[in-house]
């Protein structure tokens, strides 16, 4: 554990002046500055927010996570000479990746919230934001270090990186969209539930709406879960699998790096 | 001191490395050599358990590696390519490594001196050359003062002045008994520091024993020439 820590502190050190976090950062601060600038009512701007990044941090991260791995092969290779255990640092390496891209987007939203004064009325908004933000984070470098451990040739595992953000992301909702068309007949409240919660990102947005009971506004998985699991347990299940979402591709991750030749 | 017993290894359907067997004992220098891909980074990535082997022992003064990771504070190991954090400094990456064998208190002015690298300790590495990489390495194989020492084409991309400073240091820590491990293509390297040599073709061990035997066995007193009949593939040598 403390080992883990040794090593943690030095890949902060290494990115926290990484120019890709700082501008990172730098996106977060300007976007959040427009919205709460421009927009009076918190709510409104947290909701405009989380679309934004409900799409910027799952591409970041996983895109992100998949490079520096790669970009880091041989000096994994110098490490894993000294006398540390594969495990200490596969997790030295992911907390190393997520912190900095968590922290830069928990400062990069805080600052002009408070600058703003936003904090008295809208506070529980942006609590709940940085908790979907940063989970996703996590849940998309574990997905990232998945397939980088996995692919040895670092075009492919870009190219995997990409196709797995652009399905969850964007083509996902199309395709709940397209089964519910073809199958209007159809009961579809069970599989339509099960669709979302197979989908990081659709679980972000469902825990945000069940917080702030607007599920009728965004959308149709959100209005079914408030019905089928009312907010308490939905809220639950929502979490858990998130939870589950970090933990599936990490540790399975771990697995397969314990097992990689070198 | 190792000694590998019978080790294969496959990647897929290729057979990288044919129940090769080898002891690399104290106070020797071994150059490990052959053509490219005739394994001899895969035999060395074993040891250090970068590598998995299919069948087959490592021992490492006596004991069996199986997935431990404590033997290595025994083991230096210097990269042929090295790349390190960019925004850290030499100095940091050198405390990072100390930090994690738990010992803080190594001193390594000494070897940064030697290696001329004292005026770019606080530099960060996407600034350093391939060169002055190589020297960090070089650096952190030799700081801990380990019984074995792995060695990758050590002295390939390194000024004149660096790549004696290390061949000095090389013979000076056989003489202190330790086991030395090199590989390399540069035939008069291996000529001045080895003192035996282990030539790998396609997987298998073709020749194991002192320099001397194989550079006087064609009668021409030439290591490059007779390393390289060796390589062209000629069976009777054995």
């Amino acid at each position: 554990m403390q080992l883990i820590w040794k090593i943690v502190r030095y890949e902060l050190n290494n990115l926290y002046r990484s120019k890709w976090i700082i501008l990172y950062t730098a996106f977060f601060l300007l976007i959040s500055y427009v919205m709460f600038n421009f927009e009076s009512d918190g709510s409104k701007a947290v909701l405009t927010l989380l679309n934004i990044v409900l799409i910027v941090i799952p591409l970041v991260s996983i895109i992100f996570g998949t490079m520096y791995l790669y970009n880091s092969r041989e000096f994994i290779e110098m490490m894993l000479c000294q006398p540390i255990t594969r495990r200490t640092l596969f997790y030295g390496l992911f907390m190393g990746t997520s912190i900095p891209l968590a922290s830069g987007f928990t400062l990069g939203v805080s600052v002009p919230f408070f600058v703003f004064n936003m904090a008295g009325a809208y506070l529980s908004d942006l609590f709940i934001l940085l908790i979907i933000g940063i989970s996703l984070t996590f849940v998309f470098c574990a997905i990232a270090f998945l397939i980088s451990v996995k692919y040895d040739d670092k075009s492919k595992g870009l190219g995997f990186a990409i196709v797995v953000w652009l399905f969850l992301a964007v083509i996902y909702d199309g395709l709940i969209l397209f089964v519910i068309y073809f199958f209007q007949d159809y009961p579809l409240e069970n599989p339509i539930l099960v669709m979302s919660i197979l989908n990081p990102i659709d679980l972000g947005r469902i825990f945000f709406m069940l917080n702030f009971d607007i599920a009728a506004l965004m959308g149709y998985t959100g209005a079914l879960f408030n019905k089928f699991f009312g907010s308490t347990s939905g809220m639950m299940i929502s979490v858990t699998t998130l939870v589950l979402w970090f933990f599936i591709p990490a540790l399975l991750g771990l697995k397969w790096f314990k097992k990689k030749d070198f | 001191m190792i000694r590998i017993n019978k080790l294969v290894k496959h990647y897929g359907k290729l057979e990288v490395l044919k129940e090769v067997s080898i002891d690399f004992n104290p106070g020797t220098i071994t150059a490990v050599v052959g053509p490219n891909g005739s394994g001899k980074t895969t035999l060395i990535k074993t040891i250090l358990g970068l590598v998995k082997p299919t069948a087959g022992e490592v021992i490492v003064d006596g004991k069996k590696v199986n997935g431990e990771h404590l033997y290595r504070s025994k083991i230096g190991y210097m990269p042929q390519i090295a790349r390190y954090p960019d925004n850290l400094s030499i100095e940091e990456v050198v405390r990072m490594i100390k930090d994690i064998r738990y010992s803080n208190d190594t001193d390594h002015s000494k070897l940064a001196e030697g290696f001329n690298l004292s005026k770019e300790l606080k530099k960060p590495f996407r600034n350093l050359s391939g060169g002055t990489k190589q020297k960090v390495s070089a650096l952190i194989a030799f700081l801990f003062n380990p019984e074995i020492l792995i060695l990758d084409e050590p002295t390939s991309g390194l000024d004149p002045v660096s790549s004696s400073y290390l061949k000095d240091m090389i013979i000076r820590e056989k003489e202190k008994g330790r086991t030395i491990i090199l590989t390399s293509h540069n035939m008069s390297d291996i000529e001045e520091l080895s003192t035996g040599i282990a030539f790998l073709l396609e997987g298998k061990i073709r020749f194991w024993g002192p320099t001397e035997i194989l550079r006087n066995r064609n009668g021409t007193k030439n290591l490059e020439r007779a390393i390289a009949t060796m390589m062209s593939g000629d069976e009777r040598c054995n």
